[in-house]
């Protein structure tokens, strides 16, 4: 599904990720986890192809393609999926809009006839309900005026529509409370399927109690300084990131 | 401006003359004299004058615009310029070249005690009221188009609504240009007396064609009454328009205007509203800059009274070598404690050689009020475009669908359907629109 190989990037000539190693087989979901600055929405944002940042070395090839090469819309479109951290505001734009216009251009890639309206109002409603959010969501302008956690619901409500392969989630645990985020786990799980994978950046392991892992990895320090299984969260947990650190400090 | 200019308008007054309408009223004809004089005394607006320190209107000086007259023009109606805008749940009056056209207006089932029809008729019918309505919201001291307005108008609107009168339906006046280097020079005067309610749309079109479009508008809303205006000002491309719109508000009256500035090649609107104890306005307004275009808006809100309200958002779309200007005062009153007011002008710059003038002002007289205001001049967000792009839609496709966001926050606003449709329409065609559909807003 992915494969990153020794990637190195930098912001404004810093050096931000120092080499990262990954790889995903569909079907996987990786945690990746980190103190705040280590750099997991750096990968994240890179995955996606955010501007702004400069891939001085190494490789990303999703489905045996070069990722880096592609345009963020043609990522998105090729079934690569990012849950913003911080979800950006569209006023102007409504959430149904947004969702038609998005699925519409993922079925014209894949040469496939628009929508049928009916068919997408009954999905929609689907997905609504399985998030429990309010209908009345769908025609507000995106995210704007959400509180923190409705946006990250609605981050997860466009991931279930979109029906991505690769889906990023940055940070969705924060800003949610507990019922929100067994809310927001469920409308993961729900998605869960054999050629789908999931990599989780989160710095906590709660998200991790609901959607559990088959690999959690430690960025630091923008490297990768340890991988393990799901106990490794719990690990973690227990007695935080500092000895990692440490230990990378002492290699 | 040179003296020269005015004369040359001031020379052919006399030939028009007998041709205005309520000739026969002293009080209209002294009005008019006062007015002729001071035009050519001062000619048009000069740079040099802080209010039209941005406008520059030497091309209107350049020409000479000639009122048409009557009869001149029914059979160069054009209709179909006309069936796309007239709209089809409003009561119509139709002003071609500065004169009503009856065939064309549509004002059958008019409540009894209401009043709606051409200035003309109005001062033949209805002088002793117009006598106290006329240059009452404004005055030929304004500036010289107020003043070069009152002498040269042939025509306009007049609607009257009685005490507690609600009108349901709208009234639309379409002022029509089709005649080149044609001046259509038209006053309307709207009064809604105490607790009355209507809706009046003023739809500005013309064919491709160069003229000028001198409108002034007076609107009287009476104690505790409701007016909405909207304003289409959708002027060829190669149309001057000059468009005043001045209110009186009385005691709890609320006037709500939506300014959509679409056309001209130079196209500048004046909107002042005096507001009294407790009086509330709205000011909406758009406008959407390609090519060459000049869109000038200047509005003043001015709290005589305690306990207004005034609320008022200008957005700006430019392009190309279009310029925006927004100029924006609200006067405070000593006297008028407890005012609210918030002023905001937004203005979205799509090319490097488009420019936003953008001036609030603030002269705040009293000490207990709540005023805000704030200005924007800036670009598309690279932020909203970058999650359009995450979200499979292309940069372009980002970049039009944001654009249109940002205009059409202004369109949505407008409450009656088909006037928010025409509206959208305008918008719609002014921009690309490439991914931009239509059909799911
Ligand atoms: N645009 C930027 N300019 C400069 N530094 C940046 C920029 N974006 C991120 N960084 C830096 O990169 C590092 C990693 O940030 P980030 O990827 O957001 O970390 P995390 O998501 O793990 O908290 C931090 O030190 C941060 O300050
Ligand atoms: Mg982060």
């Amino acid at each position: 599904m992915l494969s990153i190989k020794n990637l190195t990037v930098n912001v404004n000539d810093k050096q931000i990720l120092k080499g990262i190693n990954l790889e995903i087989k569909p079907g996987e979901i990786h945690a990746i986890m980190g103190p705040n600055g280590s750099g997991k929405s750096t990968l994240s944002h890179i995955l996606s192809g955010k501007a702004g940042y400069t891939v001085t070395g190494g490789s990303v090839t999703y489905q045996g393609k070069d990722l880096l090469e592609m345009a963020p819309e043609i990522r998105a479109r090729e079934g690569v999926f990012l849950a913003f951290q911080y979800p950006v505001e569209i006023p102007g734009v409504s959430n149904i809009y947004l969702l038609k216009a998005a699925l519409n251009s993922i079925r014209k890639h894949h040469s496939q006839p628009e929508v049928d309206a009916m068919d997408f109002l009954t999905l929609i409603k689907d997905k609504v309900r399985l998030l429990e959010m309010d209908e009345k969501f769908l025609y507000r302008a995106v995210n704007e005026g959400f509180s923190g956690g409705e946006k990250k619901r609605n981050e997860i409500l466009q991931m279930a529509i979109l029906e991505p392969k690769l889906c990023i989630l940055d940070e969705t645990d924060s800003g949610l409370d507990i019922d929100a985020l067994k809310v927001v786990a469920e409308g993961v799980n729900s998605l869960r399927a054999a050629d789908r994978s999931f990599v989780m950046v989160t710095h906590y392991q709660r998200l991790l109690d609901y959607i559990k892992p088959d690999f959690v990895h430690v960025l630091a320090n923008g490297q990768i300084v340890k991988s393990g299984g799901a106990e490794l969260a719990l690990e973690l947990e227990e007695k935080g990131y500092s000895w990692l650190e440490d230990s990378k400090a002492a290699i | 401006m040179t003296a020269a200019t005015a004369s040359r308008y001031t020379a052919e007054y006399s030939n028009i003359a007998p041709t205005l309408p309520g000739q026969n009223l002293p009080w209209l004809t002294a009005l008019r004299q006062d007015a002729l004089a001071k035009f050519s005394a001062q000619g048009f607006p000069s740079l040099r004058e802080e209010e039209w320190r941005y406008t520059n209107i030497s091309a209107i000086e350049k020409k000479l615009f000639s009122p048409s007259l009557i009869g001149q023009v029914q059979e160069l109606v054009p209709t179909e310029l006309l069936a796309s805008y007239q709209l089809p749940d409003a009561w119509s009056v139709v002003l071609i070249d500065g004169h009503f056209c009856a065939e064309l207006s549509a004002l059958e089932g008019m409540p009894e005690t209401v009043s709606v029809m051409s200035m003309a008729n109005a001062l033949i019918k209805k002088s002793e009221i117009l006598e106290t309505y006329i240059n009452k919201a404004v005055n030929n001291d304004e500036h010289s188009f107020v003043a070069f307005n009152t002498a040269w108008f042939t025509d306009g609107l007049f609607v009257h609504v009685p005490s507690t009168l609600v009108l349901e339906k709208p009234v639309q006046v379409l002022y029509v240009n089709t005649q080149s280097d044609a001046l259509a020079s038209t006053r309307t005067v709207i009064i809604a007396e105490e607790m009355a309610d209507i809706k009046v749309i003023e739809t500005f079109i013309g064919l491709d064609i160069a003229y000028l479009s001198a409108a002034v508008t007076e609107v009287f809303v009476g104690v505790n009454a409701d007016v909405t205006l909207y304003k289409m000002q959708c002027e060829s491309a190669l149309a001057y328009h000059f468009g005043g719109i001045y209110v009186k508000q009385a005691k709890d009256a609320r006037f709500i205007h939506h300014n959509f500035a679409f056309g001209g090649l130079l196209a500048r609107c004046d909107i002042h509203t005096d507001l009294d104890l407790a009086s509330e306005c709205e000011l909406n307004g758009l406008y959407l800059g390609v090519n060459r275009q000049h869109i000038d808006n200047h509005t003043r809100i001015n709290h005589l009274k305690p306990h207004g309200i005034s609320r008022e958002l200008y957005k700006g779309v430019l392009d190309d070598k279009a310029r925006g200007v927004f100029q924006g005062r609200v006067i405070v009153a000593e006297d008028a404690q407890k005012t609210d007011s918030q002023m905001n002008n937004r203005n979205l710059l799509l090319s490097n050689d488009a420019e936003a003038d953008t001036k609030p002002q603030l002269e705040i007289y009293a000490d207990d009020v709540k005023c805000a205001h704030g200005v924007t001049v800036g670009q598309l967000d690279e932020k909203s475009i970058f999650y359009l792009q995450s979200r499979c839609i292309d940069e372009e496709t980002a970049r039009n669908m944001l654009t249109f966001a940002f205009a059409n926050e202004m369109v949505d606003k407008i409450k009656i359907k088909s006037v928010h449709d025409q509206a959208l329409e305008q918008v719609l065609i002014r921009f690309p629109q490439e991914g931009v559909n239509k059909e799911w807003l």
